[in-house]
């Protein structure tokens, strides 16, 4: 369970993270903490799983990975494990999820796909399909990003 | 314009900042080079648009957080109006703009269920949306959004 001192730490380490030679220090400072109890708490989000990375996140069209394309497929429950396994293999596939999918929407099943143009997504798609055996996906290629952010997790503990 | 010094700094600094009280010493250890200099280009490429965000990053579920991803259709000439307003919500963090019959998609984030149904709710009846399908995962396989620059 989380107390109020990890809301408060996880609140404030959404905002920019100092590029200074010592960070976790001034971010202790600004929590009023010793750095020693921030190090410990980080270390304990890291391995309990709730910090799933603890680094940096690129602007990917910046880095040459200009198309995207989220992937819907159809796949039935029982081969869903098995089909999970082999897509999150490939290193193109960045998200993957399982989805609940209503009545008239046939797609239960969603992959991620970064590459650096359209073509090359369309390929790893056909590659994907082909290692699952199950028919194409439909490629919902993006046309334009409207937002993109990380969560501010507990932002109300913080103004309280 | 990318260094290979650069790509050698984002493909370490993108799955693995250091918990130490000198990270970028460390990285600049494993990179044969100087703390500052780490710094610098980190400054650099943090300026320059190449790095959205450095720090930590949670899985909202083991937060205690509620997610879904969301297709909307919206009538073309309301699409600005209705992703602007669906961007207002904290929770949404992603909302892209995509080929098909349903042309916006976006992800929400809330605290609880509750609030989830609200937002909903709200953003159907907004004028322009024509159609929505919620789409709550039912079990996630990945999330790594990690680049290999060569």
């Amino acid at each position: 369970m989380l107390d109020s001192l990890d809301k408060k730490i996880i609140s404030a380490l959404q905002g920019d993270f100092p590029l200074t030679e010592e960070p976790y220090r001034a971010l202790a400072d600004s929590l009023q903490i010793s750095e020693d109890e921030l190090l410990k708490r980080l270390q304990k989000y890291k391995s309990n799983g709730q910090m799933r990375k603890l680094g940096a996140v690129l602007k990917h069209r910046e880095v040459g990975y200009a198309a995207n394309a989220l992937c819907a497929w159809t796949v039935p429950d029982e081969r869903q494990e098995e089909i999970g396994k082999i897509m999150i293999d490939h290193p193109a596939v960045t998200h993957c999820y399982g989805r609940h999918a209503p009545p008239d929407w046939p797609y239960n099943f969603y992959t991620m796909i970064h590459a650096h143009n359209r073509e090359a997504c369309c390929a790893i798609a056909a590659e994907l399909a082909q290692n699952t055996r199950i028919p194409e996906c439909i490629m919902l290629f993006s046309t334009k990003e409207w937002k993109k952010t990380s969560m501010r997790y507990f932002q109300e503990e913080e103004e309280n | 314009m990318l260094t290979s010094f650069d790509k050698a700094l984002l493909n370490i600094v993108q799955t693995d900042l250091p918990l130490a009280q000198r990270p970028f010493a460390e990285l600049a250890a494993r990179l044969d080079t100087e703390e500052a200099i780490v710094l610098e280009r980190l400054r650099y490429l943090k300026d320059n648009d190449y790095i959205r965000r450095i720090g930590p990053f949670f899985d909202s579920n083991k937060l205690g957080y509620t997610g879904t991803l969301v297709a909307v259709k919206v009538e073309p000439e309301k699409l600005a109006d209705v992703a602007r307003f669906i961007n207002d919500y904290p929770g949404v963090t992603h909302n892209y703009e995509r080929e098909g019959e349903f042309n916006l998609w976006f992800a929400l984030l809330t605290p609880d269920l509750g609030l989830q149904e609200q937002i909903l709710a709200s953003i159907r009846e907004r004028q322009g949306v024509q159609k929505m399908l919620n789409l709550p995962a039912t079990k996630k396989y990945k999330v790594s959004v990690q680049f290999k620059l060569e």
